[in-house]
């Protein structure tokens, strides 16, 4: 008799749940925003078909804003992986040069949640595989796994498919689209629990560095490029810092910290008394009801 | 007693070992394993709270989440200036201002030794389907009391509930103690009441423990104030309750197959997740349906081969042999295999806002299998709040009922009380591709075995060639009064004088015989269009060219019929009128009758036509006579023969 650990049957579930969409929806793709719960779910869609490569492209919907370090592992990845990369670029949002300096939340509306319908319709991805999890946000725990969108990519809450044991239902009507959460049922823990023992890469950003910052509005941000409009007589200070999360670079707060291994990372995450989230700006906007409201208009 | 600890004394307050030795920490939470449990409780037995409490204790709440929550607890709590451990859980914002949960939330928190997962199902009566949902993947019910209120309707209703989904593992958390001075007798009579009810029901265990989710008690540590109860706290028991996906290892190995994985022609293996038993290189299986076996060669995984595969891992399997396996098919030990049937009895919990349609086809899905379906009549339904058996025509949102089930091919299964997997499944609505109901498959009916195809020496292909022509069916469809029944009529002469064999079946004069047993409802309507499919199929194998002008509103029914016959015998002709032009014309007065109530369920007035979305021929009457029309039908006919 041998015991399944919870990391176990979490992986096998999620699997499970990434075969069954490759084998009911017509065109499928993993979106892909080269954090940690990309780097796991990648994983897990290689175990999946292993020894094939899995049988559906990589979609970055870029803003032009991530973090050098973030485009270089997406490329690594992409190539060992065996799989096609897509990265799209809002040309509406590209042709006005929308920033996270000067235009606020639009940036996050333009690039991202209008960026990721335009890709979805551009190619016509019926089915897209995202990192969320249940447990980051409240609006997401009552998220099912196959979650379904409008034709205009809107989230009804109060619609939900009943979803019962492991059978999920993929027929969608038309113009429909669905998210596929796969890592729904993981905690944050479990996800740095399993990069750390199936060794998966992951962008350096997460651990301890030297790095240029500066302070802005009680976040640590960091200046990656020669783009960040810095104020008459800032400076950008070096700080052993790492990120929690990643996002757009002028939106993700760091961390001071000296984690600059795996475990040391997980102990620090561990020992401290914020949420994943409260680094980036995102959640903020609308109050509690921020990412739900975000959702049924499109995010992700 | 030695009890001293008090439940001011957090026990899940950051693990010392985390900050003295993060790898000894991660060793440990490695080999953690999981829980999977429902809570369910009324309104007000404080369910929140208790979940609230428990993701407070283990630490799985942060500062800033703490901030939010003491500020909301001001501003909507309901616990005055204390913290309102229910907001941590009450999701999304509609029901945060109604106050109410109204769906299934998902939480997580790990102790030292496990990770749970808890299901969040509301307890009011409409959301039956709620519950269902989240006790289709728990290992364990956490059944609430208000211990001022003791046993209560919903109480049963949720055991019952619990148990119907398999659920093995019952505690019944006897909530709200400090509101009863932490009487002893209280709990035992509560316990007694709720002891003769799990009897009458067939929960044969379940654990009673008395807590307080606002006050802490018996939760993670032993309480001061319940000195006479010597079980385990809320926390000892989820840690250390035997979970079911051990059991399912001591059953015979079966593995419905998800997807074969085909890289080049030196490889082929069968991927899925193991639903019982375990595996091995050597061992011998047989693929099911199809009966054909062969032996394990490997069992593949990206970190490498494995010796052995269990129940609830994910893997892929070769087979020693070159034999048909595909998205299915089950894998199975083979001198052990389950069985294959199309008639079962199941229980059915439907969880739409449209009742069931007794013979109506729907998907069903069971494991990959997913097959087209039609339910019959219920034999009974389950008034869950008094166990009941009560008389039913159809299903209603969160009814549950016993019904017999007709698959229109094999599916391989076993009973739900051996094999989750093999033996649950949901029915999809054709149309709106909605998933409407939950069921169980309990055993199948022997009747389909003892009716065999008689093999006759004289087939289609006899009747038709004699006839010298290809069978066919012209499916008429349209309001009342378009002009069905006229054109259809010009058609068959016209075939008639081209010496074609046909035959016209029209909706009133059917019902003067065959289907005059039947009304106007909808269940009635879906019958009268099965009984004429099933007919024109007779026909066709005649050798006949079937006419029927039937009104035929519901694309479902017509497309149930056009799956009876071959492909490319079906010709769906749609007699296109507007409504107004219909009941303008009223041959036989019936839209005056149906406008004044007289007639109820009219087609067009008060009850639906569903336009078919891409029919063979479509007639527009208020373009073309119904003379070019019937030259059309038979120019599109014959342009096919």
């Amino acid at each position: 008799m041998k015991t399944l650990t919870h990391l176990e049957r979490l992986e096998a579930e999620s699997i499970h749940i990434i075969r069954e969409v490759v084998a009911e929806v017509e065109k499928p793709v993993m979106l892909y925003s080269v954090g940690k719960d990309s780097a796991v779910m990648l994983h897990l869609a290689r175990k999946a078909f292993y020894p094939s490569p899995p049988p559906f492209p990589l979609l970055h919907v870029d803003t032009t804003w991530k973090f050098q370090e973030m485009y270089k592992l997406r490329d690594r990845m992409a190539k060992e992986s065996g799989m096609e990369l897509l990265v799209y670029h809002n040309p509406e949002a590209q042709e006005k040069g929308i920033n996270p300096f000067d235009h606020g939340p639009l940036h996050t509306d333009m690039w991202k949640t209008e960026g990721l319908k335009q890709a979805l319709d551009k190619w016509g991805f019926d089915a897209a595989f995202g990192g969320a999890r249940r447990d980051e946000e409240k609006s997401r725990a009552k998220e099912r796994i196959f979650s379904f969108r409008t034709a205009s990519h809107g989230w009804d809450p109060k619609n939900q498919r009943p979803e019962l044991w492991n059978i999920y239902n993929a027929k969608k009507n038309k113009g429909e689209s669905i998210r596929i959460f796969p890592i729904s049922n993981w905690t944050e823990l479990d996800v740095w629990q399993y990069i750390h023992l199936n060794d998966i890469p992951i962008v350096p950003l997460y651990f301890a560095a030297k790095r240029p910052t500066v302070e802005r509005d009680g976040l640590l941000l960091m200046v990656d490029d020669e783009r960040f409009p810095l104020e008459p007589g800032e400076k950008p200070v070096e700080r052993s810092v790492r990120f929690r999360t990643l996002g757009c670079y002028p939106l993700t707060g760091a961390v001071e910290s000296k984690a600059k291994t795996l475990p040391e990372v997980i102990q620090e995450t561990l020992l401290t008394t914020t949420s994943e989230r409260q680094g980036r700006a995102i959640d903020k906007d609308a109050g509690g009801a921020g990412m739900e409201k975000k959702k049924q208009e499109g995010y992700f | 007693m030695t009890e001293t600890t008090t439940s001011d004394e957090p026990r899940y307050v950051v693990d010392d070992l985390i900050a003295e030795d993060i790898d000894a920490y991660l060793e440990q939470h490695q080999h953690k394993t999981m829980l999977r449990f429902i809570t369910c409780g009324s309104v007000d037995d404080g369910k929140s709270t208790l979940i609230g409490r428990l993701l407070y204790d283990s630490k799985m709440i942060f500062e800033d989440q703490l901030d939010a929550l003491h500020a909301d607890s001001k501003k909507v709590g309901t616990q005055g200036q204390e913290i309102d451990f229910a907001l941590l859980v009450d999701g999304l914002a509609a029901e945060r201002e109604q106050g109410i949960t109204i769906d299934v939330a998902y939480r997580f928190f790990s102790t030292e030794k496990r990770k749970f997962i808890v299901a969040d199902c509301p307890g009011h009566e409409q959301y039956t389907r709620n519950m269902v949902t989240g006790a289709s993947t728990a290992d364990m019910a956490v059944i609430l009391i208000d211990a001022r209120k003791g046993v209560l309707t919903q109480t049963r209703r949720h055991s019952y509930l619990a148990h119907l989904l398999g659920i093995r593992n019952i505690v019944l958390a006897i909530n709200k103690m400090d509101l009863v001075d932490y009487d002893q007798p209280k709990f035992e009579h509560i316990v007694a009441d709720y002891r003769a009810f799990a009897n009458e029901i067939g929960i044969e265990d379940f654990l009673a423990i008395p807590l307080s989710g606002l006050k802490g008690d018996n939760i993670t540590t032993r309480s001061d104030s319940t000195p006479w109860y010597d079980g385990p706290t809320l926390v000892e028991h989820l840690e250390t309750v035997e979970v079911d996906s051990s059991l399912d290892q001591a059953k015979p190995f079966r593995m419905p197959v998800q997807w074969v994985n085909r890289p080049n022609l030196d490889f082929r293996g069968f991927s899925g997740q193991v639903a019982t038993g375990t595996i091995q290189p050597g061992d011998a299986v047989r693929v099911l349906p199809s009966g054909k076996t062969s032996t394990v060669s490997r069992i593949v995984t990206l970190d490498g081969d494995l010796d052995e595969a269990v129940a609830g891992e994910s893997v892929t399997l070769c087979f020693a042999d070159e034999i048909d396996c595909s998205r299915g098919d089950v894998i199975a030990l083979a001198d052990n295999p389950p069985q294959s049937a199309d008639q079962f009895e199941s229980t059915i919990v439907w969880m739409n806002d449209e009742p069931l349609h007794v013979g109506r086809a729907y998907w069903l899905k069971v494991g990959a299998q997913m097959v087209s379906v039609t339910i019959h009549e219920p034999k009974y339904i389950v008034n869950i709040n008094t166990m009941e058996h009560l008389a039913a025509k159809t299903l209603e949102l969160n009814e549950i009922g016993v019904a017999e089930i007709v698959t229109d091919k094999q599916i391989v299964f076993e009973p739900y009380g051996d094999n989750r997997v093999l033996g649950g499944f949901i029915l999809i609505d054709k149309m709106t591709n909605a998933t409407v109901a939950a069921g169980m498959l309990h055993f199948s009916l022997r009747r389909a075995q003892n009716v065999h195809w008689q093999a006759v020496d004289i087939g289609r292909k006899q009747h038709a060639s004699l006839k010298n022509q290809q069978p066919a069916v012209l499916w008429f469809t349209g309001l009342s009064g378009s002009g069905k029944s006229t054109i259809a009529n010009l058609v068959e002469k016209k075939l008639h004088r081209m010496n074609r064999h046909t035959f016209l079946l029209d909706g009133d004069n059917v019902r003067h015989g065959l289907n005059k047993d039947l009304g106007f409802t909808e269940a009635d309507r879906i019958e009268n269009i099965r009984r004429v499919g099933e007919v024109s199929k007779l026909m066709t194998d005649a050798g006949l060219i079937v006419i029927t002008a039937f009104i035929s509103p519901f694309r479902a029914e017509r497309d149930m019929v056009r799956a009876m016959l071959p492909e490319g015998e079906f010709y769906e002709v749609f007699i296109d009128t507007p409504l107004a032009v219909a009941e303008e014309r009223d041959v036989k007065g019936l839209y005056k009758k149906a406008r004044s109530g007289e007639l109820k369920n009219f087609t067009g007035i008060d009850s639906p036509y569903e336009t078919p979305a891409s029919p063979e021929i479509r007639i527009d009457t208020t373009k073309m006579s119904p003379e070019e029309a019937a030259t059309l039908v038979v120019d599109t006919l014959l342009g096919d023969i």
